[in-house]
This record gives C-alpha cells, structure tokens and sequence, in this order.
C-alpha cells in the first residue's frame, strides 16, 4: 500500500482502491449475501412479507429430494428425486465434458509448445481465438445448425459413405457436450500450454537420451511437470460446463435437462427466486466440494492452481 | 564396455549458416577427449550429432565402428549430461539415476540397488532420497554423472558440465571427473570453452573455430606446438608481432618486423597473409641489458604481481606491448614502473604461425 501510494500518488491509489473495493463489494458480495439469505426464506405473496410466515428455515434446499423417478444404473432400478437426478447427470457430463477437453487439448498443446516453429505460434493462438470473436449464443446456434439431422455435419458423412442414414446428433445429451466441449476447450488449452511451455525442453531430451519412449516421456516427465495447468484447466472447464445455461438451452433435446436449468426454471416459469437461490447455492457448494476432493485425489494444491 | 567414435567429413548445416565444416575425428574407445572452442564453432552441434538429436548434412558418423545415421537418441549407445544437467526436479535422486533403468524395465528392488550403488561411485552415499532442488550445484553434478553412468553407456557425453559451478568447485570437479572416467573406462566427449579445463582433464583436445577443426593433438602438443594462430591465441596467452618472413631454412626463419628482425621456428604452412609470431609471455625473459638476439628494448609500463608468478608488461617504439611473465620464487627482482628493460626470447619457443584454418 505504502509502495502504491508512492508510486502513483494518494489520489490515483484512492481509485485504484475504491473501484477494486466497489467491485467486490457491490458485483460480487453484496449480491451473493442478499442471495444467500433469501434462499432461507419461503416464497411468500408481497402482503405476506416480513409477516409472521417469513422465518428463516431450510425447506428450500430440501425441496430437491421431493418427486422421485425411476432411474437404471448399471441395471438396478432405484426411485431417485428428480432433481437429484439432475444433478447427478450434470456432474457426470460434466466431467465427461472435461475429460474430452483434456484428451483434445493435450496433444494441441504439446505440439504449440514444443513441436511447432516459435516463429508460427502466434499466428496458429490467433487462430485458435478468432471463434471467440463470435458472441456464445451464435456459435451454440451454429452447432444447432451443422448437427440437425439434415444439417451440413451430415450431409458430409452421408457424401463421404462414411455413414448410410443421417444420424440424430441432437438427441439426449449429445449435442450439449459437442457444444460444451466446443465452448470450453481454450480453457483447457491455454493453461495446459502455459505448464509445458515452461518445461526445459532439455528434460525432455535427456529421457530420450536415456533410452524413454514417447509415451514414457509423456508419462513421466511432460504431465507430471503439467498437472497445474491440467488441474486449473480442468477445474474451469468443470465449473463452467456445469454452470453452463446457454448451450443446454439451446443444444438440449427433449430428455436432457441441465441442474442450471432446473434453477432457470424454479426463477423464470415458477417465479420462486427463494427455491431459485436455493438451488444456485447447492450447485456452488457441491461443485466445489466435488472439485475438492478431486484435487485432494489427485494431489493438486490450490496454490499450484494459481500458478 | 566402452566404444570408439569416427566421424568422417560431417558437414551440418542449419540453413544457410553451416555449423560443422568437414570434420575428421578418430576418437579412441577409453579415450577423454574434449573438443575446445568459442561458443558457436560448432562444438555443441559436434555432440547433439554423436548423441542423435541432430543428423550430420553430410558425412558418416560411426559409434564402436557402426554407422550410427538415423538412429534416434533413444537408440545410440551414448549418454548426454547437459550444460544444465537436466535433472528430474519431481522424482528423488535414486529415481533420477534409475530413471534409465526403470525405462529398460529393470525391476524395483535392482534398481534401487544400482542407484546406491553408483551413489557410491560418485561419492554422494546417503542423498539417494533427497530431490534435485535438496542438492548443491557439486552434488546435483554427481547425480547427473551417475544417472548417466547407470544405462551403461559405450560414450559419455558431456556439454559445459562444470560452466555453472564456482572456480573451487570446477577444479575438484575436473580431477572428480578424471577419476571417473579412469574407474570405469567409458569414453568420455567433452565440450568445453574453457581451455584449462580442457588441458587438464583431456587425453587429447580438438581446438575449433568456425565449425572447423584446427588441431587434435594431446594438451602439451597443443599449448607447445599449437599449428595456427588461431589455437596459439585461444590456448594461453601471446606477444604477437606483425611481420614478414626472409630467409627460411631447416624449419627455422628470420621475421622483419618494424621491431626488428627475429628468428623463430617456422611452423608448417606459415605462408602467404595473415603469418604472425607469437611467444608466449612465460617464454619471454626480462633483462637490464640486451640479450645477444630477439631482444626488444621496452618502457615498464605495467607490474601485477599474480602470486605465482609476475607479470610484467613493457611498452615498445611504435606502442606495441610486450608481456613477460617470471616465476616468483620469493627473491625475483622486479624492475620498477617507467624504467628501462630488454625483453627477449628464445627461436626455438618462439614460432610463426599462419591464420587459422577456415572455409575451403
């Protein structure tokens, strides 16, 4: 503080100062606190308000074990509440999301960091952001467009035989991962590049050297030097896809249904911004629990993260 | 165990800058031999095409007699110690050394066991459960030796290992690595800009310049009878004059220079431009009065005393600057700043030397 104020004098620190606070404050904390409290609060009518009825109580979380279905895993037949259910799909494709990243991403990244000429990486990174430039909901409608039935996607297939019928991309969940998988993985890439470019390429010889085969040399000396990046990449890629409401909206089929949108509809269609709130926080506080344990498998700290 | 080298008429280009023009090397199997020259005469590039990371443009290069060309560094016989060694900062220092043999599918226990073993042989016992990082620079050089050492390896390859170390450690280091290399009798390469280092630990040395070989001789024969100026030059120190040849015979000339005329020992070649004399200063006498020949009358310009030795420099007519270096035996007498001297030498320590050997 004493160095800021040095550096750039009492009134441009003061700014600096107010707006990183406003933006804590009023973007970040504020909201999230009004949010957390009025999870605890039933949904009333306005009369009804700070009435002897508006006490504080847990009902709106436990609202999720209400309404069972019945679901087959592994053959066995349970009743699981409908909005557990939810849940559960949506961390499992979300970790098949983030799992998909890491397998396309790795060897993308390798090869920007140790393979491809110094010279034409910046041109092949600027390539790899230009889709960015697209806003997120064209580029959701875009996939919309190349995997209906009788969409470009299959068009090519069918005119290469590699198929004989068109396929039904969109259908369960398919088209949701495509489109998250699509959406996400820069944020598996770029990390996962940064953790390699930073080995010393020089490791990487001296196993060769020692008679290492290029899986050894993966196995042992290229992902263990790049576990921060995969973490922080994968722990993105997780949080995001999970949180993800756009392309489960728009690329979902009739029997998907994503926990984001289970509180889209508990705010928008039910009108219940408590039940709403509610839900937002199980989604925040489980995924983070799931991410933590995670990285205490896999050994990551969160320090390495932030690297 | 251990493989002689060949390398005939290897040419590496990168480009349009060639890196290694035409060398010829017979490196015998047992044999420390270091290749000596400023950074960028190729001498790195000389290794990474021993050790398979760069293919030759042009040339054969045979390990133990066979052609080793295509051959990944995976393949080769050979085993490389970077300038920054390269140790594995995430496994412990056995697994560093067995990291070899893991890859061979050695099993745990042997390797573990080979691991202590060569920590032994490196005089490092008791560090095998440490990290790199754990490590000071002289200890993560031994486990960079033994880590090469454990895949038995016909050649040791060695890039600058001793740059990063402080003097002490260098000069324990190069007796350390002599004594290595005599216990196990692997062939050891050596690149080096350090000339001592070169000297004290090579069988023989390879002075380059320009990616070309200028002389392969052993150390004594390159600091006493260096073929060039080139090696004269980067090989010790010299009094160089700037001059022409008259009357050569029997392996001796005279040389005119604006000093006067010397005579000196005529190197082989020394013709046509770029001929110089060179006299190295321990080989340069100082006197009060002038000696019977190659006496050069001087000013005292300068005195440093070195401890063991002195070195004296005299200012010449014309400017020139002559350096004498004597012995301090605890009584030499130093002739005092501004005085006048008589700085002399003997023909047959004194030689004329053509330019280096460059393109053809």
């Amino acid at each position: 503080m004493q160095d800021l104020i040095r550096r750039y004098g009492v009134g441009l620190t003061g700014l600096m100062v107010l707006l990183v606070a406003f933006w804590l404050l009023m973007l970040v904390i504020i909201p999230n606190i009004t949010l957390f409290e009025s999870s605890f609060r039933p949904y009333l009518p306005v009369v009804e308000m700070g009435g002897p009825k508006d006490v504080y109580s847990p009902n709106n979380y436990l609202k999720v074990f209400d309404g069972s279905v019945e679901t087959t895993i592994l053959g066995m037949t349970f009743m699981v509440p409908v909005h557990i259910r939810t849940f559960f799909l949506t961390i499992w494709y979300s970790v098949t999301v983030t799992l998909a990243c890491f397998v396309l991403a790795y060897p993308v990244a390798f090869y920007l960091a140790k393979i491809a000429n110094p010279k034409s990486v910046p041109t092949l990174l600027l390539l790899l952001f230009v889709p960015l430039w697209v806003s997120e909901v064209l580029r959701a409608f875009a996939w919309w467009i190349i995997l209906a039935l009788k969409g470009p996607l299959n068009s090519l297939l069918l005119s290469l035989s590699l198929i004989d019928k068109p396929v039904r991309w969109i259908t369960d969940y398919d088209a949701v991962l495509i489109g998250l998988v699509y959406t996400y993985i820069l944020f598996m890439l770029f990390p996962i590049y940064n953790a390699i470019s930073s080995l010393d390429t020089n490791q990487i010889e001296a196993a060769e050297d020692l008679g290492a085969s290029r899986w050894r040399i993966h196995w042992r000396i290229v992902l263990p030097h790049s576990k921060p990046g995969i973490a922080s990449g994968a722990v993105m890629v997780f949080m995001l896809s999970a949180g993800s409401l756009l392309v489960p909206s728009i690329l979902g089929s009739t029997t998907s249904q994503w926990f984001t949108q289970t509180i889209q509809q508990w705010m928008n269609d039910a009108l219940d911004w408590n039940t709403a709130s509610a839900y937002a926080f199980l989604l925040l506080f489980l995924c983070t629990a799931f991410v933590s344990l995670v990285m205490w498998i896999f050994r990551v700290k969160l320090s390495d993260i932030a690297k | 165990m251990s493989a002689g080298i060949d390398l005939e008429n290897v040419v590496c280009d990168f480009g349009d800058f060639r890196a290694v023009d035409h060398v010829n090397v017979s490196i015998k199997p047992g044999e420390f031999f270091s290749f000596l020259g400023p950074s960028g005469c190729g001498k790195t590039t000389i290794l990474r095409m021993i050790s398979g990371f760069t293919e030759p443009t042009q040339g054969i290069i045979r390990i133990g007699g066979q052609d080793v060309r295509g051959q990944r560094p995976n393949q080769r016989p050979t085993a490389l110690i970077f300038q920054n060694l390269a140790l594995f900062p995430l496994m412990t220092v056995w697994e560093n050394i067995a990291f070899g043999l893991e890859v061979r599918g050695v099993d745990k226990a042997k390797r573990r066991a080979r691991a202590d073993e060569l920590l032994r042989l490196v005089d490092l016992p008791g560090a095998a459960d440490k990290y790199p990082s754990q490590l000071s620079g002289g200890q993560r050089q031994r486990v960079a030796i033994a880590r090469a050492l454990a895949v038995e390896p016909a050649v040791m390859l060695l890039d600058e290992p001793l740059s990063a170390l402080d003097l002490k450690l260098r000069q324990h280091m190069r007796a350390e690595l002599r004594a290595i290399q005599k216990r196990t009798g692997v062939t050891f390469i050596y690149i080096t800009h350090d000339q001592g280092e070169a000297l004290a630990m090579s069988d023989r040395v390879g002075v380059m310049s320009q990616g070309r070989i200028q002389q392969v001789a052993d150390p004594r024969e390159i600091y006493n009878n260096p073929v060039n100026g080139f090696v004269a030059s980067f090989v010790g120190e010299n009094n160089i004059f700037d001059g022409t040849v008259v009357n050569p015979a029997n392996g001796m000339a005279g040389y005119e220079t604006a000093l006067g005329t010397f005579r000196a020992r005529l190197g082989a070649l020394a013709t046509g431009k770029g001929v110089k004399l060179f006299v190295r200063p321990e080989h340069t006498a100082i006197s009060l009065t002038a000696a019977a020949e190659n006496s050069v009358p001087v000013t005292i310009s300068e005195v440093s005393f070195e401890g063991s030795f002195i070195s004296i420099q005299g200012k010449a007519a014309g400017g020139t600057t002559l350096v004498a270096e004597i012995r301090n035996d605890g009584a030499a007498t130093v002739p005092a700043i501004g005085s006048a001297a008589f700085m002399s030498f003997d023909p047959a320590r004194a030689a004329i030397l053509p330019d280096a050997e460059t393109r053809r």
